[in-house]
């Protein structure tokens, strides 16, 4: 996967489109539109705005009603006959049983600890190692990349990986969600490839005035490698966030299962997860589980929605991370 | 887009580093000079080699009679046993069946819609309303396959947003997220929502490399926007085409462990059962660890073999593959 961020394409250019007027002030001709682009037929553009609006209803109306749904007053729901898309009736009444302690709230806190944790250790490890191998030629180059190239085309396999993290004493600890995945080596190729096209004259006057790699590493390379530590940051972050399996796997003590898990035996296998609110519901004026279901996807999304302008920040800035030249 | 190539500025002459001059200096210079370098990647070198190594030599458990009680080491050796029952099992070739199946409807239904997105998005003139349909597109594919899943069931399960409608008009309901029948169509669906806005980048990036002066001048010469299209932004867009078609082949295995797992109790193992959830579920669920072992085996060899022999295809096409030779 490539993450190449396009800037805005085909602006026209005043220099380069030398457009005599009577061109640009045909009738019905958008000004924006180069003057040798014929104005499309009405047809076209319709069904284009039509597919466009389509996209992206289908992204938002989903999670529109989901949000809504999580919002809703048991009557609302019991209205509605499930997912309402409407609001009519809104309360916190969901957000606040889940939030009040309980499964859900430890399950946040299990994933934000993984979260954090992980993606300060991923980074760390990430960078050093992208660093040490961003010179060619030096001392031991050639065998640690290729230890490190080799686990992107042949992985160990789950059975092995499980029996050697169990073996560790790994399971049901929180490590077992952070050590096994901890580094990705197309994350550390992409940032390694940043790394070398650092402006090297930087580096030698660096050198020259006696900086020790380390200086250099944390002076000169990172402050000018912002932009992909913070993306490649936000991959692995996402990554542990959003990760289920892992858990599924190593994570027997349902106190410690991450938010993804608990939302998988709570809202896809309807289980009450055991001292979960909700799993005493009916009561009146306690909202619906349904809520409280959508509630908990909500949550789970929120992380991604507050780092997501963020992310939009330096896609838009036109970082250019591995990959795609052209 | 090769994500191993040679620095931009390479060094000039006299640089230390250079091969040509390195043979001469010796190794204790050497590693005085690359000591903290090689300080630097001892935390990657211990983590792989504990995580990716270790197990790769576990792997030995496949020509052995596992069982948690013996150990890896005082289980018994019993050749390629584990590995003929495998071949000879039903459920195994039923389950390589599935995989190539959803990869190939995948290559079919998903391959093109992030292409015609980003074609359908390259024509829009306003680079305001581009962004913000680019942002809307994008946000899916932050969200967890838990989270995917979770909604697809709300709109569309037995009790869903779309059942309530149509048995609300008296319809008789559909059963989407419990069919074998259509459970190809739904992951296909699912996978586009999540996707192919996300997909659509690298393309986008191809086209902003065509230059203007292109369309004009093929426009000046009569050629209308069909062919235009035609001529100068599918050739364009060729050689990422043919980069991610092979790409897409080489993990032909490999089709969404996660998206599957969540749903294969819901749909059964008929249709859910893919190479991944099969060792998943022989291994660690039924307790055969030996028979996962050299099942999850055979998929990683014939997977890193695909790999490789789809960049030497990438080779042929002149093109960078994800490594170089």
């Amino acid at each position: 996967m490539t993450v190449t961020l396009p800037g805005p394409k085909r602006q026209p250019d005043p220099v380069a489109d030398p457009a005599p007027d009577r061109l640009r002030r045909r009738r019905g001709h958008h000004p924006d539109r180069p003057a040798w682009e014929e104005e499309p037929k009405a047809a076209t553009k319709l069904a284009k705005i039509v597919f466009l609006c389509l996209v992206v209803l289908a992204v938002l109306f989903p999670l529109w009603t989901v949000v809504i749904t999580s919002f809703s007053t048991q009557e609302a729901i019991t209205a509605a006959g499930g997912l309402v898309v409407v609001p009519t009736d809104l309360s916190l009444n969901a957000y606040q049983q889940i939030l009040a302690g309980g499964v859900v709230t430890r399950a946040v806190g299990v994933s934000v600890f993984v979260t954090v944790v992980g993606t300060a250790i991923s980074l760390i490890v990430s960078i050093l190692g992208a660093y040490a191998l961003s010179r060619p030629g030096t001392l031991l180059h050639k065998p640690i990349l290729f230890l490190v190239l080799i686990t992107m085309f042949f992985g160990a396999g789950m059975i092995p990986t499980y029996l050697l993290v169990s073996s560790l004493g790994l399971i049901d600890t929180l490590w077992a969600l952070i050590l096994p995945t901890s580094v990705s080596a197309f994350n550390v190729l992409i940032m390694r490839n940043f790394f070398m096209n650092v402006d090297r004259s930087m580096i030698d006057s660096a050198r020259i005035d006696g900086a020790g790699e380390w200086r250099i590493l944390f002076q000169i390379v990172l402050p000018v490698s912002k932009a992909v530590v913070a993306v490649i940051g936000l991959f692995y972050g996402v990554a542990y966030w959003n990760a289920f399996f892992n858990a599924l796997l190593y994570i027997n003590d349902t106190t410690k299962w991450p938010l993804q898990l608990v939302l998988r035996s709570y809202v896809l296998q309807g289980q009450a997860v055991p001292g979960a609110p909700g799993a005493e519901l009916a009561a009146e004026g306690v909202p619906a589980s349904l809520a409280l279901q959508m509630a908990v996807v909500v949550l789970a999304m929120v992380p991604v929605l507050l780092v997501y302008p963020f992310i939009q920040k330096h896609f838009a800035t036109g970082v250019m991370i591995g990959a795609v030249k052209g | 887009m090769t994500i191993t190539q040679t620095p931009r500025h390479p060094p000039v002459g006299g640089d230390p580093r250079s091969p040509a001059v390195l043979r001469k200096v010796s190794l204790r210079t050497r590693l005085r000079r690359d000591g903290p370098l090689l300080v630097m990647a001892v935390p990657i070198v211990v983590l792989l080699l504990v995580f990716a190594y270790v197990p790769m030599l576990g792997n030995v458990i496949a020509w052995k009679d596992y069982s948690p009680y013996t150990g890896i080491l005082d289980s018994p050796w019993v050749g390629w046993r584990n590995f003929e029952r495998v071949v000879a099992d039903e459920a195994f070739w039923s389950a390589v069946a599935n995989t190539l199946a959803i990869t190939a409807f995948q290559l079919v239904f998903y391959f093109p819609v992030p292409i015609v997105l980003a074609l359908v998005l390259n024509t829009l003139l306003s680079a305001r309303i581009k962004m913000t349909i680019q942002a809307i597109t994008y946000l899916p594919h932050f969200f967890s396959w838990v989270i995917v899943v979770a909604i697809f069931q709300q709109i569309f399960g037995g009790a869903g947003l779309l059942n309530e409608f149509l048995t609300s008009r008296g319809y008789e309901p559909l059963e989407i997220m419990t069919n074998p029948d259509v459970f190809i169509l739904l992951l296909t669906a699912q996978s586009v929502w999540r996707d192919a806005g996300w997909g659509m980048i690298v393309f986008l990036a191809a086209l902003s490399t065509v230059q203007t002066e292109q369309y004009e001048a093929a426009a000046v010469d009569g050629a209308s926007a069909l062919r235009r299209m035609w001529h100068i932004t599918l050739p364009a867009l060729k050689p990422v085409i043919i980069l991610l078609l092979i790409l897409r082949l080489g993990d032909s295995l490999s089709v969404g462990f996660e998206q599957l797992i969540l749903q294969r109790e819901a749909v059964g193992a008929q249709a859910a059962e893919v190479l991944d959830t099969f060792v998943y579920y022989t291994g660690v669920i039924y307790g055969d660890w030996s028979y996962g072992a050299a099942a999850g085996l055979i998929k990683g060899v014939v997977s890193m073999l695909l790999v490789v022999g789809a960049n030497k295809v990438a080779h042929v096409f002149g093109e960078a593959g994800v490594y170089q030779r």
